[in-house]
């Protein structure tokens, strides 16, 4: 490992509405190695990742690369120096062919000034041949299957003979032999003096070819060490590191009858998942990005289709089809994003509060608006929602605020088993121990309520039990007495149970 | 077998077209006919063209109908006989100067709409809809509302003319297909506009310069439209700042049924397009030719567009 860095970020700062997403973060890597960049959902390794290919300005902080002091103005320009990124989120472009979309901004070009196809496909198929990569150039993207997808991004990648490469996830979508290939394709790019930012949730591919690792928590910088001075665990604690505090307000409750049996259940992205849900119960779903806990719970609400399973309430059986059946039956849902599927932010409080049940205040084809007013009011006392009026746009709003709107035009439905997908992302501290506050009052009245969430000391805090998913699997469920943020993770990055407390 | 029908759908529909008109009317296999179906369709053609770019980079164009009528005012200007003429002092220029202004006067309009749409980041739908009203507003202008009329014999051979006995129309809309088909499928700027309209974030990340290629596709598709209305101003003998109304709707009409996906983009095709152009062709020709009332040319119309775009939407969720 020579001493020359070929990439030193420092103080790297990035702020967006509301959330602090960099603060004053560094990253430096060493020519000719594999730096992995570590930590959970949400702690800025992402966001650290676009400011370096120019996809976000950093609001402050340096970049030098191979000893100089840049200011990555675009993508276009990252390319140019020798930067260049797997996408792990963005999809390729369907109806254009493998070849077109690897070389797409570098097409090879006759000399009367057309896009040479054949000398296209010519270097594709050289490209994929070398990489050990099975796929056809002529091939249109949407023909693809996602792992084939995924290696011809990674090709893509490869293909700009950069200097520096990031890889954000790129074995999330292949098969253990695919990954096997592209750690021998890393390790003679590294041999060649290429340097790769490898970022991933699998802690065995991290100690399988990484050379160092640095650990982001939160936005900010943990620290950088040799994989060497390393184990699972340490990593593990260094990832999640911070204490619990005293927000989780978790109230012993009466746990009462099973109100919900899942069993059996399989769906896109998920198999055979069984579980119970009682009473006066929060019961947790953990699990990386993708391990499929918002798919089973959007199929059990009756948004996708189940493959095959029963679902069972108050012990009797029953069929959900689409969501007016689970409403129905007493279900409520609050998504993960907002605004994308939950919030008119354009309407009012009062009119986002009451859409889920307007048939309740109909006489004859009118709404009595009256009888609305009065109950967004009680909400809004309940919750304490923090808005001058209930004409208010929610769009004005604050996240928390927005999201107890949310939850108030639920509970207005009285449901038995509320669903919350990740019921605190994007809102601040103070309105965060309020939704928790919410949530125990909720189960003290004897609602079941079901929560995903990323943030692990919230689902320590907060749930009487927890079940965790990986890559569409029930890897296991713990109770809140034996679960401990290293144990969940381990059973999340699917890592076989090695160590003693298994 | 089922691939082949939806990827060569519009081209079967085509043929079968053209099999029914000819058992319905015995005119309309000849040669005359043909030649007039052609003929008719070529100005809608024209701007069919561009405005298949424009969609497939995930655009659209709603001004080339008033460019028609910006571009052909500009152009006739120049074209009339200096004695009778409106503007006397720039009357009576080469064919060749007015051709290259009414050229220029559509490109410098698309030109605004890609700005609009590249620079501004609003909506191509409302750029191009201000394009629509404002190019019609400053053709009247520029004629105070008056025709202008008694062009040159040179300027006339664009839309009246014939080389080998095909009308000089034909041959514009042959040349001009098959230029714009070899850029959109083999040049860069082809590749870029369907990469655009396929993924604009995906296009961006692999480094195409994404607002240039938007400038150019509506310049493009606006050096179209004017040059549509050298056609229709010449084949009528006047330039008319009142031409080309709705020409907008029958360009987008042709590149629709010819596949070109309003829903996603980057997909579409000049040879679909041109068949779509030609089936509206044939179905106003025969419905003429069997004399099938105006009103009712338009419902049957309205209900063929509607159908392409229903079956161009099963084909792409089946892609999927």
């Amino acid at each position: 490992m020579s001493g020359e860095f070929v990439l030193r970020m420092q103080g790297i700062s990035k702020r967006f509405p509301g959330v602090h997403a960099l603060d004053q973060v560094q990253l430096s890597v060493r020519k000719g190695t594999v730096h992995a960049l570590m930590g959970e959902n949400g702690a800025g390794k992402s966001t650290l990742m676009k400011c370096l290919i120019g996809i976000y300005a950093p609001d402050s902080g340096t970049i030098e690369f191979n000893g100089q002091q840049v200011s990555i103005a675009n993508t276009h320009h990252a390319l140019s120096m020798g930067i260049s990124m797997i996408h792990q989120e963005l999809s390729p472009i369907p109806h254009m062919t493998v070849a077109e979309n690897i070389f797409l901004g570098r097409e090879p070009l006759t000399w009367y000034g057309l896009v040479d196809m054949r000398e296209l496909n010519r270097r594709t198929q050289e490209l994929l041949g070398r990489l050990g990569i099975a796929v056809a150039p002529e091939k249109k993207m949407a023909e693809l299957s996602i792992a084939n997808t995924q290696l011809v991004e990674i090709a893509k990648a490869i293909s700009y003979e950069s200097s520096l490469i990031v890889m954000d996830e790129p074995t999330s979508a292949i098969t253990e032999a695919e990954v096997a290939n592209l750690h021998n394709i890393i390790r003679s790019l590294r041999n060649r003096g290429v340097s790769i930012i490898y970022i991933t949730h699998k802690m065995d591919e991290v100690f399988n070819i990484c050379d160092e690792v640095t650990v982001l928590r939160d936005g900010r910088y943990v620290g950088t060490s040799a994989i060497q001075a390393l184990s699972h665990d340490l990593l593990i604690q260094k990832m999640v590191g911070r204490e619990l505090t005293d927000m989780f307000h978790k109230e012993e409750t009466p746990v009462g009858e099973p109100i919900l049996y899942v069993r059996n259940y399989s769906g896109k992205r998920f198999r055979d998942v069984t579980f119970q849900v009682r009473r006066g119960e929060i019961f947790g779903l953990a699990g990386l990005m993708g391990a499929g806990r918002t798919e089973l719970l959007e199929t059990i609400f009756g948004v996708h289709p189940r493959t095959s399973g029963e679902l069972y309430l108050h012990g009797k059986k029953v069929e959900i089809r689409r969501p007016s059946d689970s409403i129905r039956h007493g279900f409520a849902l609050l998504t993960e994003d907002r605004k994308l599927t939950g919030l008119y932010m354009n309407a009012t409080v009062r009119d986002n509060i009451s859409i889920a049940n307007l048939l309740r205040y109909l006489r004859g084809p009118f709404v009595r608006f009256r009888k609305v007013a009065a109950d967004c009011e009680r909400m809004r006392q309940a919750l304490r929602i923090k808005t001058p009026s209930l004409q208010q746009k929610v769009r004005n709003l604050s996240g928390g605020n927005q999201q107890k709107v949310l939850l108030s035009r639920w509970l207005l439905t009285e449901p038995e088993i509320l669903i919350l997908d990740e019921p605190t992302r994007g809102i601040d501290v103070g309105a965060k121990a309020e939704i928790y506050r919410l949530m125990v009052d909720l189960a003290r009245s004897g609602k079941a309520i079901i929560m995903i969430s990323s943030e692990l000391p919230e689902v320590l805090g907060m749930c009487d039990r927890i079940m965790v998913m990986h890559e569409g699997d029930k890897v296991g469920e713990l109770v809140r007495g034996d679960a401990t943020q290293e144990r969940i993770l381990q059973m999340a990055t699917g890592l076989k149970l090695t160590t003693a407390n298994a | 077998m089922r691939a082949v029908i939806s990827q060569y759908g519009i081209f079967l529909i085509f043929g079968l077209m053209v099999i029914v008109a000819s058992f319905l009317s015995p005119a309309f296999l000849t040669t005359t006919n043909i030649v007039n179906v052609i003929r008719q369709m070529s100005i809608i053609g024209l701007i069919a063209l561009g405005v298949t770019g424009v969609i497939v980079s995930g655009g659209i164009d709603l001004s080339s109908g008033s460019v028609v009528g910006a571009a052909c005012v500009v152009a006739a200007s120049l074209a009339q006989i200096p004695d009778r003429a409106f503007y006397p002092a720039i009357a009576g220029s080469p064919v060749v100067v007015a051709i290259l202004a009414g050229c220029g006067v559509g490109a410098l309009a698309g030109l605004i709409n890609g700005l609009l749409v590249a620079k501004t980041g609003i909506p191509p739908f409302i750029a191009t809809l201000g394009m629509y009203t404002a190019a019609r507003g400053a053709a009247m202008l520029y004629t105070t509302g008056r025709p202008l009329s008694h062009l040159s014999d040179g300027y006339n051979v664009i839309g009246q003319g014939a080389f080998l006995s095909v009308p000089v129309p034909i041959l514009i809309l042959i040349v001009m297909a098959f230029v714009t088909h070899i850029l959109y499928s083999r040049t860069k700027f082809g590749k870029y506009i369907y990469a655009i309209g396929g993924n604009e974030q995906a296009a961006r990340v692999s480094g195409i310069n994404v607002g240039r290629y938007k400038i150019l596709i509506y310049t493009y598709a606006g050096m179209l439209s004017g040059l549509a209305g050298l056609v229709v101003s010449s084949r009528i003998g006047s330039g008319q700042p009142g031409l080309g109304v709705g020409y907008e709707l029958d360009g987008i009409a042709a590149a629709v049924i010819g596949g070109t996906s309003l829903s996603a983009g980057g997909i579409g095709t000049i040879p679909g397009t041109i068949v779509g152009a030609l089936i509206i062709g044939v179905l106003n020709n025969t419905l003429d030719l069997v004399n099938v009332s105006a009103y009712w040319q338009q419902i049957i119309k309205g209900g063929i567009i509607v159908g392409a775009v229903v079956l161009d939407q099963r084909k792409n969720r089946g892609d999927r």
